[in-house]
């Protein structure tokens, strides 16, 4: 059924799910996380090799269409176009990085945890290629089943109690994405699950507001913007930190990708009927967000309520419409991803170093770690969008698109950026400045891996900010249909 | 007609191999039997008929029918597989119990292929008189007792009923088919009003379906947790196989008519299974209201009777009896039944545990096993019609509530620790056999899951 393995997206799937299952039969935990290692850097060979094969020019290579239910009218149909590489890479980059920061002896069963993660990368690397709506839910879903267990398994104190608010808000959401699915595979006219059909579906304007709320409530969810964002402080807090790791930096980005690919291009009349309130919800719970940031003790609290405030800025941008602002949010997107997880990496090594994870009880890591110091304040510039930082060309650009809706939209959004500065460098100042205190009075400089790690995500933030054209190349033709759709209305 | 017979035959052999067989042979001959069930049910699929005997058009088996019959005689299969030994353990003469089941079969074949309301009553009853029986089997236990009294009270109300609505039909349309019933325009004489409704109410009984849910819990739990198996599935598929057919044969020419009415059950069965399950310490009690929750499921085949609606009751009944069949099979061998015995059961017995959670998905409707196209049918079924949308919602609003008690099971399965009192408790054991059926089981599951195409195509 899916024999052929000549084309990237099929690698791209199979690989990470291979060594994810292959991982469920090694016993050693050495074995199971170089057999991690191993498939998540051959994921990134893969993609980094099918940047040099464009989405025009070689068809054959990124896009496959397997016959799968012929009967229900779906195919596994896969691509690889502007959108999914910019995103595909993101996760063949975080999660080779992930499994470089799993400590050794942490987690019993460590062959299960790595197998659980692998399969992660498998589905959501799946929703980001899937060119059929089935499929996509599919691995919608895929994504959330492995969280589940590995938060539940491998979390914190409350863990079970935090991960199942999160799978039950998830699913409820994905549900009304299914009656979402199922209505629209119904009026396509032609029985068929596929993309461009869904495109294509005639709708009245009392339809696409329908379907459009049952599409936006899955992705809001996902994302989550306010006021769907519940869940999310206590599950980042909860799970395991590589998990966390991939629910912030990657797992997010599945609603945004939804609206995106699947939201904006199938219900244009309702978009423009809803974004402005859409907008100025997402971008009041930026500020409220932002504002609660900056009273929290806990260092994953606060990047969990600054990680709301900037998705909600790049969920607002989406819903301008306007070209600067999606191709901000597509390349900010990436960068979110590197940026979060940097302060995540260094967050898990301040609380493995030191056994606290509140900011009053920290104090004066900078002189006993000045490696690490530096590497947190180049995170944490890039997290208050500074020039030269990768945020920076991002945020800029949907700024630019915000204030071409409404000056006054952005001038409110600006706001949530001069909070981020606030509980950021409060953050740096608190835990890195000042004298060493009880329990950082031992701490020690970060070892080879853990610099290594960091110098990746912290070069990546550099280079994006200085040089993003070759990102923009990549996401341009994919991002001008997504705009074009709205031109003409 | 091939397994009617078969079956039959296959029950009163099972009557007198009590007198020989002892232990394992006669689960051994009863396995036999229901595989050569599903063999002469295939061949008649395939178009060879064994046995032709003139029944006056009364029983007319097509594809549906077939396929249905197929389904259960595989789930039966399954059920004495792995149910096997703790039916022997139950009763001194278990081929007492095995010839009941095979005539319970024999009354569902029936049910597979009536195309009048006489064969419908007989092949119901022919189906619930031995489950009296096999719900009290259990003979000095007083709950057991207890479940067999109310069954056997509940279900002879229900056949009343349904008797009553027979005769007001017949003195409607003076014929006893189906299609003679449905005839007449969409026009609705009261008399034929009357007998629908009573028809509706008696049925509705048979799947323990809100309103007339009240017996299912009690019976379902104080039944020997066997039987609670074979009632909650297999009878219960083929309870909404005729509810499907004979409202499609019977009332389809009305369907615009009784749909009003069907919403509201559907609707209440579906909130008040899904509501109630979530309150259960026990893990046999949730399962019974898990039981009238996914019955409001397959209602929705009921309520929209279109093509997606047959597919879907077909997935469903293979989803619902292979996944319920495991865990009452699992739970059957525990002594205690509430959900704390389950805690750190993934330690102890990893490979059945991996089997129950994918069981246990199943049953939540999560993608990739059969119980998501099920659901996935059954939604689809209610849209395409595009009336009452908000049962949809209903729906899947219920459905987020039952991943709450299903995945209760699974969180004590998985990330709970066995607590200090437990440690000393006897585990339960299981065999080679048993757990390699259990995972052929579940692979099933997921196989159906993935390609459900392999089952809907045959219809």
């Amino acid at each position: 059924m899916f024999a052929a393995f000549d084309n990237f997206p099929a690698l791209l799937i199979w690989l990470p799910l291979a060594g994810g299952l292959l991982s469920f039969f090694i016993k050693s935990e050495k074995g199971a996380k170089a057999n991690a290692m191993i498939f998540s850097l051959l994921s990134l060979v893969v993609m980094l090799t099918a940047l040099f094969f464009t989405a025009s020019k070689h068809f054959m290579l990124n896009q496959v269409s397997y016959v799968w239910l012929p009967g229900i009218g779906s195919s596994f149909g896969l691509i690889l176009d502007g959108l999914t590489r910019i995103l595909g890479l993101l996760t063949v980059i975080i999660f080779p990085i992930v499994f470089l920061m799993v400590p050794a002896n942490r987690y019993i069963h460590a062959n299960r945890f790595y197998g659980l993660m692998l399969l992660t990368q498998c589905g959501l690397l799946g929703v980001f290629m899937a060119t059929d709506a089935l499929v996509f839910y599919l691995f919608w879903e895929l994504a959330l089943i492995p969280v589940y267990f590995l938060s539940s398994v491998w979390g914190g104190e409350k863990r079970i109690r935090a991960t199942f608010k999160f799978f039950i808000y998830t699913f409820l959401g994905s549900l009304f994405l299914l009656i979402g699915i199922l209505y629209m595979y119904l009026k396509t006219g032609t029985g068929s699950f596929g993309l461009v059909a869904f495109y294509n579906a005639q709708l009245s304007q009392t339809e696409q507001f329908w379907m459009f709320g049952l599409f936006f409530i899955a992705f809001a969810i996902k994302m989550p913007v306010f006021p769907f964002h519940t869940w999310q402080p206590e599950a980042y807090e909860e799970a395991p930190t590589p998990v966390t790791m991939v629910l912030s930096g990657i797992m997010v980005k599945m609603g945004l990708f939804g609206v995106l690919r699947w939201l904006l291009p199938m219900f244009p009349l309702a978009v423009k009927e809803f974004n402005t309130v859409i907008i100025i919800v997402i971008v009041a719970g930026m500020v409220y967000a932002s504002f609660i940031a900056i009273y929290q003790d806990s260092i994953k609290r606060l990047v969990a309520y600054s990680s709301i405030a900037h998705i909600g800025l790049m969920a607002a941008g989406a819903f301008t419409l306007k070209d600067s602002a999606i191709h901000g949010l597509t390349l900010q997107m990436f960068n979110h991803g590197i940026n979060i997880v940097a302060l995540w990496v260094v967050a898990d090594i301040v609380e493995r170093k030191t056994g606290v994870t509140r900011i009053s009880q920290l104090g004066g890591i900078a002189r006993k770690a000045p490696i690490l110091t530096m590497f947190l304040v180049i995170a944490a510039f890039a997290n208050i969008a500074l020039p030269l930082t990768n945020a920076f060309v991002g945020e800029l650009m949907i700024f630019n698109g915000l204030f071409q809706f409404k000056p006054w939209i952005a001038a409110l959004a600006g706001l949530s950026i001069i909070l981020s500065a606030v509980y950021t460098l409060n953050m740096v100042k608190n835990v890195f400045y000042g004298e060493p205190v009880a329990a950082t009075s031992t701490f020690t400089e970060i070892n080879r891996i853990q610099g290594l790690a960091l110098t990746v995500l912290t070069g990546l933030i550099f280079v994006v900010g200085v040089y993003p054209d070759p990102f923009f190349k990549l996401i341009h033709e994919t991002v001008g249909l997504i705009v074009n759709k709205y031109v003409t209305i | 007609m091939n397994a009617i017979i078969v079956a039959a035959l296959w029950g009163v052999l099972m009557m007198y191999a009590g007198f020989v067989a002892k232990g394992r042979s006669t689960n051994l001959l009863a396995v036999t039997g229901v595989i050569v069930l599903l063999v002469v049910n295939w061949l008649e699929y395939l178009g060879l008929s064994i046995f032709s005997i003139d029944t006056k058009g009364m029983l007319v088996y097509n594809s549906f029918g077939l396929l249905f019959n197929e389904v259960i005689l595989f789930a039966t299969l399954m059920y004495f597989l792995l149910s096997g030994q703790e039916l022997g353990k139950s009763n001194k003469t278990p081929s007492d119990l095995y010839a009941l089941i095979f005539f319970i079969l024999a009354g569902i074949a029936i049910i597979a292929g009536f195309k009048s309301l006489l064969m419908l009553f007989i092949g119901i009853e022919i189906v619930s008189i031995p489950l009296y029986v096999l719900a009290g089997s259990a003979k000095t236990n007083l709950k057991s007792n207890e479940a067999a009294l109310k069954y056997f009270l509940m279900g002879s109300f229900s056949t009343g009923l349904m008797l009553m609505g027979i005769a007001f039909l017949y003195g409607d349309a003076g014929t006893f088919f189906l299609e003679g019933i449905n005839a007449g325009m969409g026009i609705i004489s009261p008399m034929k009003g009357i007998g629908l409704v009573l028809l509706l109410a008696s049925m509705s009984f048979k799947v323990s379906a809100a309103p007339f849910h009240f017996w299912t819990p009690d019976v379902y739990d104080g039944s020997p947790t066997v039987f609670t198996s074979f009632m909650a599935t297999i009878v219960k598929s083929a309870g909404f196989f005729a509810f499907l057919k004979l409202f499609e044969s019977a009332f389809g020419n009305i369907h615009r008519e009784w749909q009003i009415l069907m919403a509201v059950i559907v609707f209440l069965t579906l909130v008040i299974g899904n509501v109630t399950a979530v309150f259960q310490q026990s893990v046999k009690r949730m399962l019974s209201y898990s039981s009238i929750a996914q019955a409001g499921f397959m209602l929705l085949g009921v309520f929209a009777l279109n093509v997606f609606a047959k597919q879907g009751m077909i997935l469903y009944f293979a989803a619902y009896s292979l996944a319920t069949i495991a865990i009452f099979a699992v739970l059957a061998r525990f002594k205690d039944d509430s959900i704390e015995s389950f805690n750190g059961f993934a330690k102890r017995q990893p490979l059945v545990a991996i089997s129950l959670l994918v069981s246990f998905l199943s049953l939540a409707g999560i993608p990739l096993t059969a119980g998501f196209f099920a659901k996935y049918f059954m939604l689809l079924a209610v849209l395409k019609d595009a009336t009452m949308l908000w049962l949809v919602v209903v729906a899947i609003l219920c459905a987020a509530v039952s991943v709450y008690y299903y995945f209760r099971v699974i969180q004590a399965m998985y990330f709970k620790d066995v607590t200090a009192d437990q440690e000393q408790q006897q585990l339960p054991e299981f065999n080679s056999a048993f757990k390699i059926i259990i995972l052929i089981n579940s692979l099933l599951i997921l196989a159906l899951g993935i390609h459900p195409d392999w089952l809907t195509n045959l219809l």
